[in-house]
Parts: C-alpha cells; structure tokens; sequence
C-alpha cells in the first residue's frame, strides 16, 4: 500500500455548502468499490488529521467525490484548485457486496449519506432507488440517479417529493414488491430504522456506517461500532477496516 | 558509514526510531507501507490480561494541532498476542516490546511471567493510560505506588522492563527516580496528557468517555521540557515520544537526552512517518558530520 498522489480534474460547488470534486489518480479510480472511502489530507491549513470521504464515483481513471463542508478539513479541501495534487490514502475499507444483490435490491439513501450509492447503484443495473434530503435546496445527484434507476425522493419538510422520512417510502414498497437486499447509507436513525424494516420484512441488508476516524486503516481503533457475533457476543468492530459497510443484522444501535 | 544503532538496556536497536504503543496496532497495518526492518523497534497496541473491547465510540477528537483518543485499551489479550501476533512482528529486525496494563498488581505480574517465556524483546509496564477506570493512570502518579509496582514486576519480568510515565503529575522527576528506584532498566515517556473537547452546538463532550489523552505536535514542548528534565534525574536510557513528525523534531528529543524516540501521532497523517523520520535524522547527522546518532543523547547545551 502506499500513499496516494491524485490531481483535481474538476472541482464545483453543486449547492451551497456541497462539492463535487474529480480527481485524477490513475488506476486507483478503477480500484474503487461502491461504499469504499479515501482518506484525504486537507492540506493548507491546520487540520492534522485526513478526512475520510466516501467514493462516489469511479470512472476511467477519474474517483469522484462529493463533500458537505463541516469542519476544518472539508473547508480546506474545498478551497482546492483544479490541478492541485491530492494526498491520500484508498480506496479503503469493504464496500457493498452486490454479488448477493438478487433480482430485487433497494438502495436507500439519507443527506450526505446518499453519495456513495451512486456507484453502487450503477453496477446494480436493477436498483430500487430511495432518496431522503432535508428540503429541496438539499437535493443532491437525484437527476443522476433517475437517468440509471426507478428513483424515489422524499423531503423531511415536503418541499419536493414525498413529505416525510425515505424509510416510509421503503416500508410501502416492501409491503407491495418485497425485496431481495437492502443497501443502505444515511444518518443512524435512518439506519436504525432500515435494520427493523430488513428484519420486518426478511430481507437482508447492508448498511454503510459512519465514525470519527484517525488511521484508516485499522491501527489506532479509534472508528469503534458495535456488531453482535453469531454467539451473540457483542464486539467493538471498526469501521475504517471492518466496514464501513456492515451486513445490517450484525450492528448494534444504542 | 554512519552508525544509526542505539543500545538500551542491553537490547540492541538497529536505528533509534520505534512505534508508540496504540498508534500502531500489532505492526500489520503499516507493514503493509514498508517493512518493519525499517525501524528500530515497534511498541505493540497495550495488552491486558484479557481481552478488552474499549470505550464506546466517538473515541478520538481533533484539537488544535493535536487529537484526543479514548480507546480504552481494546486488544484480544496478552495471550492472543503471544500466540497470534508475536510470530508476525519476529520476521523483522524491529525489536519487539509488549507494552502491558493491569487493573491490579498482580495482573502486572501475571502479564510479565507470560511474556518472559517468548521472544519479546523488552516489556513496556503502561502506568499512565488516562482512559480506563481502574488501574492505569491511577498507578502511574503516585511516587511510592510506582516503585513498588516496578519492584513487584522486576520480579516476574526476564526481560528489560521500560516503566512508560505519565505527564500528568506535578513533579516528573519523582516517578521517574521512583521507577528508577523499584528497579525499571528504561523509562518511557510521555504518555498522553489527560484533556477535553466539547461539542458546543450540542453541549455534549465530544469523546463518549467525556476526557481522554492529547498527542500530537501540540504536547511536543511540554514532552522534550520532561525529558531534558528526567534526563537528569535518573541514569537509566530514556525513550521519548510526544508529538514527533519529523527528523528535526526527533534530534530535539534526542539533544534533551533520549537514547531513542518514538513516533505515535504523525502515522496518521503519514503512514511513512516513522521512515521519513529516520530519513530526517540521517540528514540532520549528515548536515552536522555526525557519525553516531547516540552521540546526540543529552548533548543539548543548557543557559
């Protein structure tokens, strides 16, 4: 392993406050698994630690990444030019398996958790697509999702699509289609509430979870998540190495 | 040809650099960026008699030029260790010390007796984790505590015994003589310094374990300061650690009289940091026609 120099390609605002950035890295991009992260140094500034981003797309030698700026890091970053070099590390971690997707996968997406989907939804080719934003000015990559998939949105305040959570989309499509796999990213509640839908309805699942990172790559144990063992066992698992995405059934929500 | 070997306690280093314990695992993970021969000596992730599974996630903060961790000592077991990990970490020349923590005396012990059976090369007592209830930091600020749990493990450790220090304490000096005293061939410091961070929008510590300990450049002068001054309270080699991300910053410790130094923090931000470390000592004894790195232990001049 080693780390990574990649160029910015391309670089933009989409809607306030999220990026859209293109990196040029060579073979690393066709590396890239849906659900993997690269770990950025967010260099100019005084954020010591990288940041870690999930991919979300991969094309050629291009990796794409979309951020919401919240702290120091993505600040940084999203001050980057085009043509500046990129420091980091990945594609890391274990993305969505989507060998075991069946004939009938959902994939549901909340906020910024939505990005990554992008390039799983791509390999799919037969997703069920579930979208939850905020309110309208949050909508994000909806048009890209609807050009590859049957894509549903919802809004918590009902300024575009559904008035309401995304799970309440994904409960009436269970209740009228079923499922053959959930894959899901978003905010722990939304996962939370996937997990109790998977197990309502029987089908399995994949959700793609978050944590303050350090390493990336399993060193320094500091990205803990609880997940049951087969025995029952309950164990702090780490997301950088051993997800971060995990079979649903196994998380443990406080 | 320079020579870049260090010799602490009888065990010898092939180059003055070694891991910090917690930041770098059982040396797989960073194995996979160079190989362990590269550096001197790696301090494995702290071992407890049994198996641990830490502190409830969020575990780390980043501060200003600097992190605050509260792992909680996660590892599978001193003997996991021994039966899982040790073979790994032997196909190197890096020097092997098992860093242990215990709740009581005993589990010191205990601990020690098990590795002094295997091909660890020193042992690494943590007296001065700040992130779990018992034992750890508990044992490590007290002077008279310290010498007599050095003296209880002396006993049961076969190999060279490093009593790793806490900064939290009023007087360093004190439990470095004490260690010293209780019979430890080598100290180790600094451990982390005890801190917090709050989330002010949602009025909640940002670490689930409310406080934890701060590493990184920001402890850096706070670390050299306790060295330079251990250095000359006691006689045994000093490992200092505390913020190094570069040659330069290693010469310091070394000038306040480290015999080695350990790279903790950095390794996140530069898997290679340990590596380009070494590399800047290499100029920096080059730039100053040095021809042995031990020469610049303790070799600052004071006002």
């Amino acid at each position: 392993m080693k780390t990574m120099i990649g160029t910015v390609a391309y670089h933009r605002e989409i809607v306030p406050g999220i990026f859209d950035m293109g990196i040029d890295c060579g073979e690393a991009a066709n590396a890239a698994q849906a659900g993997q992260f690269v770990n950025i140094l967010c260099e100019g500034g005084d954020a010591l630690l990288r940041r870690p981003i999930s991919v979300c797309d991969a094309e050629g030698n291009l990796l794409r990444i979309v951020y919401e700026v919240k702290g120091k890091g993505t600040t940084l970053l999203s001050k980057y030019q085009v043509g500046q070099s990129v420091n980091f590390l990945g594609p890391l971690g274990h993305g969505f398996d989507t060998a075991s997707a069946g004939e009938k996968p959902l994939v549901i997406g909340g906020g910024i958790g939505t990005y990554p989907l992008l390039l799983l939804t791509k390999k799919l080719n037969n997703a069920n697509v579930f979208l939850g934003f905020r309110d309208k000015n949050r909508l994000t990559l909806l048009d890209e999702f609807e050009r590859i998939a049957n894509t549903k949105a919802a809004t918590d305040d009902g300024s575009f699509g559904y008035h309401g959570l995304v799970t309440d989309l994904v409960k009436t499509h269970l209740e009228q289609h079923g499922g053959s796999m959930i894959y899901a990213c978003g905010p722990k509640p939304m996962l939370k509430a996937v997990q109790a839908l998977a197990a309502q309805y029987g089908v399995p699942s994949r959700l793609s979870m978050e944590e303050r990172m350090g390493c990336g790559i399993g060193a320094c144990l500091v990205c803990a998540c609880k997940t049951k063992a087969a025995d029952g066992q309950v164990h702090q698992s780490h997301v950088c190495c051993d997800g971060p995405v995990f079979d649903g059934k196994t998380i443990v929500f406080d | 040809m320079a020579d870049y070997r260090v010799k602490i306690a009888g065990v010898e280093f092939e180059n003055p650099i070694i891991a910090a314990s917690g930041s770098y695992g059982f040396g797989r993970e960073y194995g996979q960026f160079y190989s362990l021969d590269e550096i001197g000596g790696v301090s494995v992730k702290g071992l407890t008699l049994k198996p641990r599974e830490g502190n409830d996630a969020p575990r780390i903060a980043e501060t200003p030029m600097g992190i605050l961790n509260s792992v909680g000592l996660q590892n599978p077991g001193v003997d996991y260790f021994l039966a899982q990990e040790l073979p790994f970490l032997k196909q190197f020349k890096t020097k092997v010390i098992a860093n242990i923590a215990g709740n009581t005396i005993e589990e010191y012990c205990r601990m020690a007796e098990k590795i002094s059976d295997s091909a660890v090369d020193m042992i690494e007592m943590n007296i001065s984790c700040p992130n779990v209830k018992e034992g750890g930091v508990a044992f490590g600020v007290c002077p008279a505590t310290v010498e007599e749990i050095t003296r209880a493990v002396r006993q049961y450790a076969k190999k060279p015994l490093i009593v790793k220090l806490s900064p939290n304490v009023t007087d360093i000096t004190e439990t470095a003589r004490a260690a010293e005293a209780g019979g430890a061939d080598a100290v180790s410091l600094i451990n982390t310094l005890t801190g917090m961070a709050i989330d002010i929008h949602t009025r909640r510590p940002i670490l689930h374990n409310n406080i934890g300990g701060l590493s990184g450049p920001a402890v850096k002068p706070v670390a050299v300061r306790m060295v330079w001054q251990v250095r000359q309270a006691v006689n045994i080699p000093i490992i200092g650690m505390g913020g190094i991300s570069s040659g330069e910053d290693a010469v310091e410790f070394l000038l306040a009289g480290a015999n080695a130094v350990a790279v903790g923090t950095h390794h996140f931000v530069d898997p290679m940091a340990a590596v380009r470390v070494m590399e800047g000592i290499k100029n920096y004894m080059n730039a100053y026609h040095i021809e042995r790195v031990c020469d610049l232990t303790g070799a600052v001049q004071p006002y």
